[in-house]
């Protein structure tokens, strides 16, 4: 394997580094530019429209993730807990909290703006709800706008809940955008957004399914939560989005061309030992460690779950702008965590299949009931209906107390011997 | 006429038969008849009724049933009362049951509606989601469509559809219900001690396992009956117990808070009975949006609803000062998401009113009380010596 020298920096993630720090500069400086803020949820956002409005998202996911990441959200959730939030809920929300009771710092050191909308679109986490009655509380001035999203509870969209979505945003949501931000609602200009969000996607999908090739040349997990970024928060509608997916795709059939594997802050994985479908998000806080064990092991991860909370571009769906609000409407209720537990086991089954993985192994979230609710029994269900051999494991999102490396380790690494032995048999069977 | 001691011993069966043979046996009298299981909180039982069905709300097992299989389901920091849900329906004693609804109240309950598609329980298994917009046009359209999907339910299965007779007929059997219900805590709040806290909890219980007809009589006598005075009046604070909506706290606990010299004058352990503030209009020309009125307009506050413009913190303060209580006591299942996170938002809008406030937390088969006893106890005593 390479050394950390020898690591690969990929056009791509230079593209996606500068795509950051500009819109964090923005932010740092929307008062002056005199840019409106919404802060808003990650899955099923309206970007295309908060972008439409020529206002900066922020998104409370994404800083409770970077806190994780910089090693801040252990104090975060502390002085969240100080102020009479209970050790058992969701640690994101906690870390948020904990971050604006300590001056609302974003991971560039800047100050993140207050907000001038608070736009609650809660797809799939009735967490969300409760979040944003605590921002509610927290911004006062803030105006607040809600679109209630569906549930698929019947494992598809109805005519009945697009309508009831596009109602809303004609009637809640887009007159509050239009106050906060003063500009009128332009369907042309939203329409643009869209087309380029389609160009995105198709890419975005080019890019996921090169991890059918064997051997895979992306981790549609530990690297996806990268590659992801700019398609599922801030960038989804605009032309750089559209020229780092197009960059990131070429990058990644070049890799698929010459057979090689994803890369990894280590260099190259030199060997693909067994493919896996995980489910559920990664751990933030110690996530570097948390993807060694796996890349250390030869364990690549062909498709994810966690992936899909942005949406399930790769089973279809495509942002249509010749009818903007529906398409947005199917957008939120598409969501992975918005689909009911036998659509989630479908198409699980589907990757396992479609991907030839040699397994499937669920991190379970102690905070997230949304993902965390029901896989046993989604645990169980894909036993029983592929034969690969499945895992368990327990962590959290960002409370670095529940994340117990030596218990995980052994715990993946007993798995992997169950995959080894399963190997030697399919072989000796086909010999 | 039963005594009232007849009418307890009666109620607390029927509450905590955990195989529901008073729903079963009333469904076994006609073949029209249907039973249709719900999740805590809150459901328009009214259209289930009209329906030609009876709605039985299914709480948990408590500490009446011990869980096996429920925690391989589940993972260690989830709530307890799904893990009793499902072994309920792989113990086998909610066949009969015909439909089951899972109201929206956290992902839990969400993701456990489709536990229930996976294993093929009932002939339905519908998530029953809530408008989380209150304008009659957007969110009024949403709930009617809800309600109606549950009436398609019912009719695919008996073939009775529910219509303007029928819902208002139902309307009007639950208004007098909740009218009862209400009078009884009225009567609670003056005089607390002729009917205990756990007394109470039984009579409620029980009236979601039985015909709203029959639990109405039930009602009406135990109101003859506190009329006049039951037991002796205690030196005892009043208090609000709130956060118990959905699992339920074992009765254990409810015993224990009154035990350490704490009058539970309001609560909102069954709250799903007493969601719908006064009466729904019951002789309209269009029932399901008088329903529908009643949830944009009538609901009470919980963490199950949007209250971005009526704060909920608030609204328990005024719920603690119309009922005179001296405090509230947050109680609330470990891992419950919902009351938990709304917590301190609330105690912030007691400390603010200057309503003194304690906490608890538990899972619904808790066992031990002695450290929540003291605690309620020391809670009481303080608001005596301060007071
Ligand atoms: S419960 Fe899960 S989806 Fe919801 S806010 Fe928390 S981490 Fe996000
Ligand atoms: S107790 Fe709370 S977390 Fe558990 S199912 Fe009920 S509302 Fe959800």
């Amino acid at each position: 394997m390479a050394t950390p020298k020898d690591a690969i920096k990929e056009k791509s993630m230079i593209i996606q580094k500068e795509m950051l720090t500009k819109q964090f500069q923005e932010l740092s400086k929307a008062k002056e530019l005199g840019k409106k803020v919404v802060y808003t949820f990650v899955p099923g956002n309206l970007i295309e429209l908060i972008l439409a409005f020529d206002m900066l998202p922020v998104y409370p996911e994404i800083n409770a993730l970077q806190s994780g990441m910089r090693k801040k959200s252990g104090g975060f959730i502390k002085d969240a807990e100080k102020m009479g939030h209970s050790e058992d809920v969701c640690t994101y929300v906690k870390c948020d909290i904990g971050m604006m009771l300590n001056g609302n710092i974003g991971p560039t050191g800047d100050k993140i703006p207050e907000p001038d909308l608070l736009l609650l679109s809660y797809t799939g986490c009735f967490t969300f709800l409760k979040w944003f009655e605590n921002l509610n509380r927290l911004y006062p001035n803030a105006e607040i706008a809600m679109l209630h999203t569906p549930y698929q509870e019947a494992g598809k969209m109805t005519k009945e809940q697009v309508d009831y979505m596009v109602k809303q945003l004609k009637e809640e949501v887009i007159p509050k955008m239009e106050k906060v931000s003063g500009n009128k609602y332009d369907p042309e200009k939203l329409k643009k957004l869209l087309r380029n969000s389609v160009q995105s996607e198709d890419y975005w999908v080019k890019i996921l399914q090169t991890a059918k090739n064997k051997p895979s040349p992306i981790d549609a997990y530990f690297a996806g939560v990268y590659y992801m970024g700019p398609i599922n928060t801030s960038f989804r509608g605009t032309e750089e989005c559209v020229q780092y997916y197009k960059e990131l795709y070429d990058e990644v059939t070049e890799r698929a061309q010459q057979k090689l594997l994803p890369v990894t802050p280590e260099g190259i994985i030199p060997e693909e030992k067994f493919r896996l479908v995980v489910e559920g998000p990664p751990n933030w806080t110690n996530f570097r460690e948390f993807w060694k064990i796996f890349y250390d092991m030869g364990a690549v991860i062909v498709a994810s779950t966690y992936t899909k909370v942005g949406g399930l571009f790769d089973m279809g769906y495509r942002q249509n702008p010749e009818q903007p609000l529906e398409s947005i409407a199917e957008y939120c209720m598409g969501c992975y965590t918005n689909m009911n537990l036998p659509q989630r086991v479908d198409l699980i089954e589907k990757y396992i299949k479609e991907y030839k993985a040699d397994g499937f192994l669920i991190n379970s979230i102690k905070s997230c009931n949304s993902f965390s609710a029901g896989q046993l029994m989604i645990m169980r269900e894909i036993e029983q209906r592929t034969g690969v051999p499945v895992g368990f494991i327990e962590s959290d999102l960002v409370d670095p107390r529940y994340f117990s490396y030596a218990n995980i380790k052994n715990r993946l690494e007993s798995y992997f011997q169950m995959l080894e032995q399963r190997k030697i048999i399919l072989q000796q069977e086909t010999v | 006429m039963q005594s009232i001691d007849e009418l307890l011993t009666y109620c607390e069966k029927v509450a905590f038969d955990l195989n529901f043979a008073h729903a079963k046996n009333w469904k076994s009298q006609n073949e029209k008849r249907v039973i249709v299981g719900y999740l805590p909180i809150y459901v328009p039982r009214e259209v289930i009724h009209a329906s030609s069905g009876l709605p039985v709300g299914i709480m948990g097992v408590g500490d009446r049933k011990q869980i096996i299989k429920g925690d391989a389901y589940y993972q260690s920091y989830i709530c307890h009362l799904p893990r009793g849900v499902i072994e309920m329906a792989l113990d086998k004693n909610l066949d009969g049951f015909d439909g089951f609804l899972f109201p929206a109240i956290c992902d839990c309950i969400r993701n456990l509606s489709g536990m229930y598609k996976l294993a093929h329980k009932g002939k339905f298994q519908r998530y029953f989601d809530y408008p989380q917009n209150f304008d009659p046009k957007i969110g009024g359209v949403f709930y009617i469509q809800e309600m109606e999907k549950v009436m398609d339910d019912i009719f695919n299965i008996n073939g009775v559809r529910a219509d303007v007779n029928s819902l208002n007929n139902s309307i009007r059997l639950y208004n007098i219900n909740r009218r009862l219900i209400e009078a009884i805590y009225d009567i609670r709040q003056e005089f607390p001690w002729r009917l205990s806290a756990v007394e109470t909890y039984h009579i409620l219980r029980a009236g979601i396992a039985m015909p709203v007809e029959e639990h109405n009589e039930i009602l009406k006598q135990v109101l003859d009956y506190i009329q006049t005075d039951r037991g002796e009046p205690m030196d005892n604070i009043r208090v609000v117990v709130s956060g118990s909506f959905c699992e339920q706290p074992p009765i254990g606990l409810i015993k224990s808070i009154e035990m350490a010299g704490c009058y539970i004058v309001d609560d909102d352990f069954m709250l799903g009975s007493r969601w719908i503030l006064g009466d729904v209009e019951e002789n309209t020309d269009d029932p399901l949006q008088a329903l529908t009125n009643a949830y944009l307009y009538q609901s009470q506050f919980s963490s199950a609803y949007y209250d971005v413009g009526n704060p909920k913190g608030k609204r328990l303060v005024a719920q603690a000062n119309k009922r005179g209580a001296d405090g509230i006591i947050f109680s609330a299942a470990s891992f419950c998401d919902p009351a938990l996170l709304d917590r301190p938002e609330m105690q912030k809008e007691c400390d603010e009113a200057g309503i003194p406030h304690i906490n608890f937390q538990y899972h619904e088969n808790t066992g031990q009380f002695k450290v929540i006893k003291e605690q309620a106890g020391t809670f009481s005593d303080s608001i005596k010596l301060w007071a």
